[in-house]
């Protein structure tokens, strides 16, 4: 797609220097490689001071006013920096009290993922009594249920109201790679603390951290079945995802032979959420490992030697997976798979080769410091380019309208939300396969999808559409203020002719928020 | 079948292309409908080999009992071949009048045994060496070159996204059947957006969705009303369960005898790792609800079932033998199905080999004998006449394979 002409237009009128191509220019050095330590003075550099709302809109689930606030008094440089926390935080607010209370209140941020289970394991055993009544087996589920509703309600409410927009991002682009989906057995469970857990604390930290507490929290562990996996009982579901989905991708190089010999490898590797203390294990109870719910059971283990991607591995119980996680992370194959797939969130469906090269030397020099390579990402000219032109995805779509027209006023009921991102087919976990959600925009831009974003469109722009009905079943009214200030000095700069034509023929206010949000302008980031 | 009813489609008319949903398809109009099983279904359990006593060896837990006739035993096909008894009331029946048929060690070369590697690789239907387009799939050639003069094979995937096979040069249309509400944009707005996307690139998208939204609204609200007046109920017609998969096969049923004559369809969870089960169990349930809803889509097409054929796959098939969880791992050579009012079914066709130890792919899978590009190139030159070149369009360097199907 084209930048929009009234790009220009407003780069004129507002009387800048710095053409929209002369900043490309002159920002055409190499990407920079440097240690991670180095980059914060060059990265955003490039962005220059034609465009920080478009940087706001990709890095972010879509500006609002108070984020182009942000990034209008910082510079695009210093935003950036401050997003990937390379530089102290200041002048941002936290999120506003009444979402991180209506966090505060939730199950899973007062519980511990063992205490929820302990109490969920009494629950399943009243549905396996012989008196048992239907009434405990829906208890049971309505309760599996409400947890993962609180999950999602969490992240929704992060994704539209945390000022550490590039984080939120990431915990999505982090849990998408790492996918688990809610629809199997009792995982609703362990959603929330996989994401508090396993993914949020790692999202620009090592990618190694993220292999290791993925593939030592009971949500992965159960998703691929290798609970299930133990000597002489082998199951390679994890195995090949490991190295198919999560390091070094299908033409990573790997054969047949190295998922049989990772299943070995990860033979005895489980979760117990019982509190009792190590079983009797004989000569191998040392060899016994316990944290939190993970479990290595050493009578599982496949004890023998294994030769794993050309390297012996010595058969010594969990250490085994120690070595081969962090062989899979230092190969070169997973410093290129991660590279690209960030680069497809982060410019587009078709990143060049040379960036991905620079991302994936990054990885390797760094081994594997996610800031880093990002850094190496928002530095090339190309992800400067690529600003304004890509299509969102379902949640990138309904989280951009969100935060839109209700930057000031949090939502009391996230409910709509995870409707609405349900019908558009990208439900908060609930994408079924270990895949995780397609990033290339092929896969949502289909007819049914357009029209459905515009049924969307419509209930947004409407009125409250349930997101103020409390707990209590109070609905509160609520109406969407699109025309606000940012759609002045912003927006309706970025809007083609024929969208200014259509918005004039609104019949009403209810009409002209509905066009807005259903406008092509806002189908990119 | 009659081949010249598949070939005067082809001469019926020459309508301007425009949208491929604008104009219905003729009664007498062949109709395609492919249905991809994704998961890797375990084809060893639809397809039984009878004779091998290599399978009863290697699947202790999840083995069919092939040696009675009792409702939970394998319904005997052939010498070679038993059917899952899930499929007795569906499938079977269809079997029996010539209707369905069974193409056993089906599949692709590729032997990533990765699900997404190998769909992709199915979806596109290009040669796995050298340089592929990824963004143009083969349902998408094929429909390409059906309405390269007409509009006469409108294409349609009921999904809710638009698949890979779908994508490519022509804009295809796509609409999940599953729930369909009204919808709220009116004539009027739906105009004013359009107009907003008039120029961009997005365009063909958002006219196609407004009109493919009018039309299975039209189509679905006339089901609709046709089942009240039939029987007095709002649906469940049939004796067949309507559940899930069901539910949707009829609507898919009802908008390809009216309009589409290019369909897809995917189902998913087969992925069966843990606990597969047998006669009955997860594997067993997921062949109920998939053999109902195709036999309920026969049914729904009323005469146009005597030109419709239907293609189930998957990507591929998994491991003989059964693994440490009463389940099984990714396999290689799968069971292809076709099903349709006028086929030479009621048959195994195909290459095929006894299977025991020694015949597997690399000691543990179906091999693959009959390559999918090959069988459905064959398929389709015979249902469309296609030529050499056209069907070099939809299969590059393939000569289709006649499996006399049709």
């Amino acid at each position: 797609m084209q930048l929009f002409p009234q790009f220009t237009r407003q780069m004129t009128r507002a009387g800048l220097v710095c053409s929209l191509s002369l900043c490309i220019a002159s920002c055409s050095s190499a990407p920079t490689i440097a240690s991670s330590k180095t980059i914060p003075e060059a990265v955003g550099a490039n962005i220059g001071t034609a465009m920080p709302e478009l940087l706001v809109q990709r890095i972010s689930w879509g500006i609002n006013t108070s984020s182009a606030m942000q990034v209008r008094g910082l510079g695009a440089p210093r935003y950036l920096q401050q997003q990937l926390q390379l530089a102290p935080m200041t002048n941002v607010p936290d999120m506003p009290q009444a979402v991180r209370d209506q966090i505060a209140a939730m199950t899973i941020s007062q519980k511990s993922m063992m205490e929820i289970a302990a109490e969920l394991e009494q629950m399943r055993q009243a549905t396996e009594r012989k008196d048992a009544s239907d009434d405990a087996r829906k208890n049971y589920q309505q309760e599996l249920n409400r947890l993962d509703r609180e999950a999602q309600s969490r992240a929704i409410l992060r994704a539209l109201y945390s000022p550490q927009q590039l984080q939120e991002q990431l915990s999505w682009f982090w849990f998408n790679h790492f996918n688990v989906f809610q629809g199997k057995a009792n995982i609703r469970a362990m959603l929330g603390d996989y994401e508090e857990q396993a993914i949020r604390p790692h999202v620009l930290g090592h990618f190694r951290d993220l292999l290791l507490a993925t593939a030592h929290h009971p949500a992965m562990l159960r998703y691929l079945d290798n609970e299930q996996n133990a000597v002489n009982h082998p199951n390679e579901n994890y195995a090949r995802e490991i190295m198919e989905l999560h390091s070094m991708g299908v033409d990573g190089g790997y054969t047949q032979r190295d998922v049989q010999e990772l299943a070995r490898i990860l033979t005895g590797v489980g979760f117990n959420f019982k509190r009792e203390g190590p079983p009797r294990l004989g000569k191998y109870q040392d060899q016994y490992v316990r944290s939190g719910a993970f479990e290595f059971n050493p009578r599982r283990h496949d004890y023998g030697d294994k030769v794993f991607l050309g390297h012996t591995i010595t058969g010594r119980g969990l250490s085994e997976l120690d070595e081969a996680i962090t062989l899979l992370s230092r190969h070169p194959a997973t410093a290129h798979y991660v590279s690209k797939k960030l680069a497809l969130f982060f410019v587009g469906d078709t990143p060049s080769p040379a960036l991905i090269d620079a991302m994936t030397a990054t990885f390797l020099r760094t081994d594997g410091d996610i800031k880093a390579v990002l850094s190496t990402l928002f530095a090339a000219p190309e992800f400067v380019a690529s600003l304004g032109h890509q299509f969102k995805d379902p949640q990138h779509y309904v989280f951009s309208a969100l935060r839109l027209a209700y930057d000031d006023r949090p939502i009391l009921n996230t409910q709509p939300v995870i409707n609405w991102l349900n019908r558009l087919g990208q439900p908060r976990f609930g994408h079924l396969t270990p895949d995780g959600y397609p990033l290339v925009s092929t896969a949502w831009d289909s007819p049914a999808q357009m029209t459905t974003r515009f049924e969307i469109a419509r209930a947004i722009g409407n009125g409250s559409a349930g997101l103020f009905r409390t707990d209590n079943g109070v609905d509160l009214p609520g109406f969407p203020k699109l025309s606000n200030e940012l759609y002045f000095t912003y927006l309706q700069s970025m809007l083609g002719p024929n969208t200014l034509k259509s918005l004039d023929q609104a019949g009403s206010p209810q009409e002209w928020n509905t066009l807005l949000l259903a406008c092509p302008e806002m189908m990119v980031r | 079948m009659d081949r010249r009813l598949f070939l005067q489609a082809l001469t019926a008319g020459t309508l301007p292309v425009v949208s491929t949903s604008l104009f219905a398809a003729p009664t007498f109009q062949p109709r395609f409908l492919f249905v991809f099983l994704r998961g890797g279904y375990d084809a060893a359990s639809l397809l039984v080999p009878m004779q091998s006593s290599f399978y009863g060896e290697v699947r202790p837990n999840i083995g069919l009992n092939r040696n009675r006739s009792d409702a939970a035993s394998v319904i005997r096909l052939n010498n070679d071949w038993g059917l899952h008894p899930a499929l007795r009331d569906n499938i079977y029946p269809l079997y029996g009048k010539g209707q369905a048929l069974f193409i056993p060690f089906s599949g692709t070369e590729d032997l990533s045994r990765s699900h997404f590697e190998t769909q992709d690789s199915i979806e596109l239907g290009q040669p796995l060496q050298g340089h592929r387009d990824m963004s143009s799939g083969f349902l998408n050639r094929l429909a390409g070159v059906l309405n390269r003069d007409s509009n006469n094979f409108p294409a349609m995937s009921f999904t809710d996204q638009l698949p890979l096979i779908m994508q490519g040069s022509m804009q295809i249309a796509n609409a999940a059947v599953k729930n369909v509400g009204k919808p709220g944009i009116d004539a009027r707005q739906s105009q004013l957006i359009a107009s907003m996307y008039q120029g961009q690139h997005l365009s063909k998208q958002v006219d196609e969705g407004f009109a493919t939204r009018d039309q299975v609204q039209e189509q679905l609200t006339q089901m609709q009303a046709d089942e009240k007046t039939k029987d007095g109920t709002d649906g469940n017609r049939n004796a067949i369960s309507t559940r899930g998969f069901a539910v949707e096969a009829r609507r898919i049923g009802r908008l390809m005898q009216q309009q589409y004559a290019i369909g897809f369809v995917d189902v998913g969870g087969w992925d069966t790792h843990v606990n597969q089960g047998n006669a009955s169990g997860n594997l067993a349930t997921r062949f109920k609800e998939l053999g109902d809803g195709l036999a309920a889509f026969a049914g729904e097409m009323g005469n146009a079932w005597g030109n419709t054929v239907v293609v189930v796959v998957s990507e591929f098939g998994r491991t003989f033998r059964e693994n440490g969880n009463r389940g099984t791992d990714h396999g290689h050579g799968t069971v292809y199905w076709v099903l349709g009012g006028a086929i030479h079914g009621g048959r195994i066709v195909g290459e095929q080999v006894a299977v025991e130890q020694h015949t597997l792919l690399q000691n543990r899978d179906f091999p693959v004998l009959n390559e999918y590009r090959s069988t459905l190139g064959g398929l389709f030159a015979r249902m469309y006449g296609l030529n050499g070149a056209q069907l070099d369009y939809v299969f590059a360097g393939v000569k289709g394979r006649d499996l006399g199907i049709i």
